[in-house]
């Protein structure tokens, strides 16, 4: 296992992707202690400010002190670097949170409708069905039903994931059920479960961990996309999307309130996506020979 | 390296002689001129450079492999000429380097891989130092190639006749009538059935053998100086290998072709040579006439290969098992059928009416070709598929129409060994894991288990410390051992073999072979023993099946049916063995 990773890590991609990820990752985590205020608190004084500017800040225990603005402020006040900054948060855990539940998902109902025959007839429709319902509407939907929550948002993304990393895994071992390996597993008697455990698995994996990449970078856009459209989370709760949703009103006078948003979201998306073409090129052996190069 | 360069110019030999007369009565009846105009003659001293009267002529050839590969040259310090009219075999096993020769020839090596050394004059022509567009124009032109695999050599998009009209566009100035015309000539000449249907046929609506004639066809149509033949005949059956090679032959005596002819099998060197240059892991060993080569060989290598040809005729009389059958197989039959609701339904006899006995200690081989339903036999008898009608029984239990849990035990008695060495381990578990996924199953403790895949890490002759090691590290042979010490960890009564040697390389297959034979002794094992390969049936087989299109056409005694086949099938089959009836150099081996 130790080889695969040092093989994995030499890939540039890979390098590139981890490594902006993993700043990502620590600002998340350090966000209260980077120099950042509380990122809902309205301060009307302080509307629209350009970056780098420096003025008098009232905090919510109403002391006044000299702040500077590194991003400038939205038309309600706020400190929109507190605010971008928090924001990764929330898209990090979309993100990845969508991915695994997509994957554990997906992997399960792909097993079962790739090794045996009579669940796929089932299965399958019902996941056809699922691909033919539009994600933003069931977005729609549950925020309707259950209100504007994390949880909610995960899970109007999640599940249209389900099918696409359902039909995968079925490809997946609907090819290694054929290998004579499985065969072999059954003549010497292992019982179907751990057959599909102990060896249809193993060999699915490298592909789902590098589908599990683009889920995560289409999530962390679909959460953009829904905050956006004013269906994610409420703006007391900083996201990337909602914040441009507010900037959008003051795009002319105020275009930083978008610029630094859109940054922070595409070099994450980006980052994501070249992790995963590294896994790609890596562990898929049909495209290991541009991966040595 | 070790090897002179100039061993592989002929010395002049009478057993050269007896090439000349052949191909000078062929010159004599020749429509086609020679490329060559000098003289036709082995006993022509070969110089440096383009090496007279050579149609390709490569000269201390070394191709580079990339730092870090398991050696540093793919070939190293080649050098052979192969004449106009000549059939010149490069004949080695799997990592020899054949094929990258090829590649080298072809200008085609992959980009990591590099010609380090030497030349290669196509007549006086270094084909090393022309530029891509130069040398792409030699391809097609002088220098044609057929591959092993025709399915995927052939466009699957294109109807036949529009792939060789393309190449005759491209490459004539020939109108539309004349080239469709010139096509259809070709077609006859390869003799392709219905040249005018298979004009407008695709790929896939055409055999095996069919798709190699149009590769053939496709590779001769613009009259190239040298035919490079990459395995042509490996993947397909023996009749139809048998008409293919005496195709090439024929139109390679014809036309004055040289042909570099790349292959594995002695059998079909024997039949087709002229010379042979014997590679192993890169390096010449051998170079000679095909008579010099394989019936005196010079090099241990050379020897140790023709030793391990399997013969065509059984070596003895087979102990005749009598008594309780172990296995008794009595009309077994498999019928697959497709379509249903929406299509018309068709329904497919992969095996019909198949009655046979096994007893312990008894080898029985199922030898046919493809489709003949010999697999689908074994994967009946496994259980992996389940047959359509028939009775199979296990000595006292009953094989078919039982429950999945009375079968697991019966499955414990019958083991199976797969073809493909590469497929048949979980390439993800390590091979001790894979040896005792058997006895944990049923209830064997892990420390017991991995004490017994120990013993039997001895007994197919690999070292118990590699048992933590995973599939990727082992060769095709040792991986075909580590199956068998799987299929024999459970102690089964049977074993069968699916062409569990097929894809080995000869000499690994022989030791395999022997080692098979040794554990049966040691275990009294009942063999079925699935096979295309004739001469492999024949040295183990105490009986022998022959199948034919899902039939048992005849069966017997081992001896009875190679020595005197009744029936036309097995005749042919026989008749079609590559090499059969050529002496090779040594006994052969005796592998029961």
């Amino acid at each position: 296992m130790n080889a695969v990773f040092k093989h994995v890590l030499k890939n540039g991609a890979v390098r590139f992707g981890l490594i902006v990820l993993s700043v990502l990752v620590i600002l998340a985590i350090l966000a209260p202690v980077l120099g950042t205020v509380d990122p809902a608190w309205l301060d009307a004084i302080n509307m629209n400010q350009k970056p780098m500017t420096t003025a008098d800040w009232t905090g919510p225990d109403n002391k006044t002190a000299p702040y500077t603005f590194l991003m400038g402020t939205d038309s309600f006040g706020r400190d929109v670097y507190s605010r971008v900054i928090y924001g990764i948060r929330v898209s990090l855990v979309v993100g990845v949170t969508v991915a695994v539940v997509s994957l554990i998902f997906g992997t399960f109902l792909g097993l079962m409708a790739g090794y045996f025959r009579r669940v796929d007839a089932i299965l399958m429709r019902v996941m056809d069905g699922m691909m033919a319902i539009p994600g933003i509407l069931l977005a729609i939907a549950l925020v309707a039903a259950w209100g504007a929550k994390l949880s909610t948002v995960i899970i109007a993304i999640a599940v249209p994931e389900i099918p696409r990393v359902t039909r995968l895994v079925r490809a997946l071992v609907l090819s290694i059920r054929e290998e004579p390996y499985i065969e072999a597993a059954i003549s010497v008697g292992t019982p179907t479960w751990k057959i599909l455990l102990k060896h249809v698995l193993p060999n699915s994996v490298a592909p789902m961990v590098v589908q599990g990449t683009y889920v995560c970078a289409s999530a962390i856009l679909l959460e953009a996309i829904l905050s956006f459209l004013g269906l994610g989370l409420p703006s007391e709760i900083p996201t990337w999307g909602n914040i441009m949703a507010e900037a959008r009103v003051v795009f002319s006078s105020a275009p930083h309130n978008m610029w630094f948003p859109g940054i922070f979201l595409a070099f994450t998306v980006l980052a994501v996506n070249m992790l995963g073409d590294g896994l790609r090129d890596t562990l898929d052996p049909k495209f290991n020979k541009r991966g040595q190069k | 390296m070790t090897t002179p360069t100039t061993s592989a110019v002929l010395p002049p030999s009478p057993l050269v002689g007896e090439g000349l007369g052949e191909r000078g009565s062929l010159d004599s009846g020749n429509t086609v001129a020679p490329h060559s105009t000098v003289p036709l003659s082995p006993t022509l001293p070969h110089e440096g450079g383009g090496g007279k009267g050579a149609v390709l002529s490569v000269r201390n050839l070394s191709v580079a492999l990339p730092v870090g590969a398991d050696r540093p040259f793919a070939a190293d310090n080649i050098s052979f000429d192969v004449k106009a009219g000549e059939i010149l075999c490069l004949l080695g096993e799997s990592g020899s380097g054949k094929s990258i020769i090829s590649f080298a020839v072809m200008g085609l090596l992959p980009d990591n891989v590099r010609v380090s050394a030497g030349e290669i004059f196509l007549g006086d022509e270094n084909l090393l130092t022309l530029s891509p567009a130069a040398l792409r124009g030699k391809r097609g032109d002088d220098i044609a190639m057929v591959f092993q695999e025709p399915m995927t050599a052939l466009n699957p998009v294109m109807t036949c006749g529009d792939q060789l009209d393309e190449l005759l566009a491209e490459h004539t100035q020939l109108s539309a009538v004349e080239r469709k015309a010139k096509t259809l000539a070709m077609f006859e000449a390869v003799k392709l059935p219905e040249p005018d249907r298979i004009f407008t046929s695709y790929p896939h609506q055409l055999s095996g053998g069919q798709r190699q004639r149009i590769m053939i066809a496709m590779a001769l149509i613009l009259e190239p100086k040298l035919l490079i033949a990459d395995e042509p005949t490996t993947a397909l059956d023996v009749t139809t290998q048998a008409e293919v090679l005496a195709l090439i032959k024929t139109l390679q005596r014809e036309r004055g072709t040289a042909v570099l002819f790349i292959t594995h099998d002695m059998g079909v060197v024997a039949e087709i040579a002229d010379r042979v240059v014997v590679l192993q892991n890169g390096k010449q060993v051998e170079a000679g006439s095909k008579d010099q080569v394989l019936r005196q060989p010079r090099e241990a290598y050379t020897q140790m290969l023709i030793a391990s040809v399997p013969g065509t005729e059984p070596p003895a009389e087979g102990i005749a098992h009598d008594g309780t059958a172990l296995l008794s197989v009595v009309g077994l039959g498999k019928t697959y059928s497709s379509g249903g609701w929406f299509q018309k339904k068709r329904t497919t006899e992969a095996a019909k009416g198949v009655s046979f006995t096994l007893h312990p200690g008894e080898t029985v081989g199922i030898v046919g070709e493809s489709g003949s339903g010999k697999s689908t036999v074994a994967r009946c008898i496994t259980r992996l598929i389940d047959p359509t009608v028939g009775d199979m029984q296990l000595g006292s239990t009953r094989l078919d129409g039982v429950s999945r849990d009375s079968l697991k035990l019966a499955r414990k008695r019958i083991q199976i060994i797969f073809q493909d060495p590469y497929r048949s381990l979980d390439p993800r578990q390590r091979v001790g894991e894979a040896i005792i996924e058997g006895p944990l199953n049923f209830g064997v403790s892990r420390t017991s288990a991995m004490a017994r895949a120990r013993e039997l890490m001895n007994l197919v002759r690999l070292s118990p410390d590699v048992l933590s090691r995973y599939p990727n590290e082992f060769s095709g042979g040792q991986r075909q051992r580590i199956s068998i010490a799987r299929a024999l960890a459970l102690d089964p009564e049977v074993l069968i073999c699916d062409e569990a040697v097929s894809a080995l390389d000869v000499s690994v297959q022989a030791q395999v072979l022997k080692l098979l034979e040794e554990i049966q002794s040691q275990l009294n094992l009942a063999i079925l023993f699935i096979t295309h390969d004739l001469r492999v049936a024949a040295q183990i087989c105490d009986r022998v099946l022959v199948m034919q299109r899902g039939e048992v056409v005849e069966q017997g005694t081992a001896r009875d049916v190679f020595i005197t086949p009744k029936h036309a099938y097995t005749q042919r089959l026989l008749a079609s063995a590559p090499g059969r009836g050529f002496e090779f150099a040594t006994q052969h081996i005796a592998v029961p």
